[in-house]
């Protein structure tokens, strides 16, 4: 049988202090990976000290594009390099390399395209979070699970394993700004088969979260805007 | 009684301002912005594709002073009390429509940058990487 070419996808912004341990814990949970990490235009040297380490391929974004743009070209990269399977795995240190295994199983037996690591899914009492980013993530649930008929609990996770089939697809259409919860909507309408993994991720350990105060208010509005919007558009046409 | 005169004069207009005045002014000012756009076509400031709007709106203006009823039969036609309303509307319909085609020229730009930015970066990589190799 063929082996699967692996990509992991690590897009990472001024994570100097982070990056080296994320990457050690992918190679350290299996040698047999890629790693490519997208450097969005660091100002900290995360590029270069990733590159030195010698521990994945980096491609420096010339200036910064912000995550959605980082992620597409990850996924650019997989398509060009012939990937069979990628995995976007954030360099903050919030995702857990062992968890990885989890999330690739469904698209290695073939039962999904597209597999999502779930904070929410069963009965998670591990990843507590504030009231109102709980109260957008509940929204995201219900419109995304009455909009494309698949029930997704957790939209705003980075966490996710795709085929060949969406590699293909996202290199070329992937939304911008926020994201996942819009990429959902994307995949789901244009016939591609989500499934969700529940799987452990640890609270992050430094920094904010890039979404709050008044952004959140934006970030709700846009990404509910462009959900909708996706929904109305017809079915993109692949190659 | 005096004040209550100058009031009136505030409120309702002067009743002896040359109005032709005001009809000169706008014929030159319309023409002076008509061709001021064609001139930047011409030096190619503009592309042809993005004056079209401003030409017509312009163009609009210099029908509008030389046709002194038009706001008249415009205000009149869409229930407007003052013509000076009417062409409040007609103003702010040009700007609002050009300003709509500004954010279509700048969304199709982000997104056609975001792709450069992209390939620019691969291909950077692919240099580098190539360069590696053959050292």
């Amino acid at each position: 049988m063929k082996l699967n070419k692996i990509l992991i996808i690590v897009p990472a912004f001024n994570e100097s202090k982070n990056i080296l341990n994320v990457l050690s814990s992918l190679k350290n949970e299996n040698s047999d990976w890629d790693i490519v990490v997208i450097d969005d235009g660091s100002t900290d040297g995360t590029g270069g000290l990733t590159e030195q380490s010698g521990l994945a391929s980096v491609v420096s974004l010339i200036y910064n594009l912000g995550i959605g743009g980082a992620v597409q070209t990850g996924f650019k990269f997989a398509k060009m390099n012939g990937y069979d399977i990628a995995v976007q795995f954030d360099g903050d240190g919030q995702h857990l390399a062992g968890e990885i295994p989890k999330i690739l199983q469904p698209v290695l037996d073939g039962t999904a395209d597209v597999v999502i690591g779930s904070r929410f899914l069963g009965k998670n009492a591990g990843w507590k979070s504030t009231y109102f980013r709980r109260l957008g993530i509940r929204i995201f649930y219900i419109i995304n699970s009455v909009l494309i008929n698949q029930k997704i609990t957790d939209n705003t996770s980075g966490f996710r394993a795709y085929n060949k089939k969406a590699i293909s697809f996202l290199a070329e259409n992937y939304p911008t700004d926020y994201p996942e919860p819009e990429a959902v909507i994307l995949l789901g309408r244009n016939g591609f088969t989500i499934r969700e993994i529940f799987t452990l991720m640890k609270k992050r350990e430094g920094g904010k979260s890039s979404i709050y105060g008044i952004k959140s208010v934006y970030y709700m509005l846009k990404v509910l805007l462009a959900i909708f919007l996706t929904t109305v558009r017809p079915k993109i046409k692949g190659d | 009684m005096k004040n209550a005169e100058s009031l009136k004069q505030i409120y309702y207009g002067l009743d002896n301002v040359n109005i032709n005045i005001i009809q000169y002014v706008a014929i030159v000012g319309s023409l002076l912005l008509f061709l001021f756009v064609l001139e930047l076509v011409r030096r190619k400031k503009i592309k042809e594709q993005y004056s079209i709007l401003w030409l017509f709106i312009t163009l609009v203006f210099l029908i509008l002073s030389f046709w002194r009823d038009g706001l008249y039969v415009v205000s009149r036609a869409l229930g407007i009390a003052t013509p000076a309303i009417a062409f409040l509307l007609v103003l702010t319909m040009g700007v609002y429509v050009i300003l709509i085609q500004f954010s279509m020229v700048i969304s199709n730009l982000a997104e056609r940058n975001k792709k450069l930015t992209q390939e620019l970066s691969l291909v950077k990589y692919q240099m580098k990487l190539k360069i590696k190799e053959e050292k």
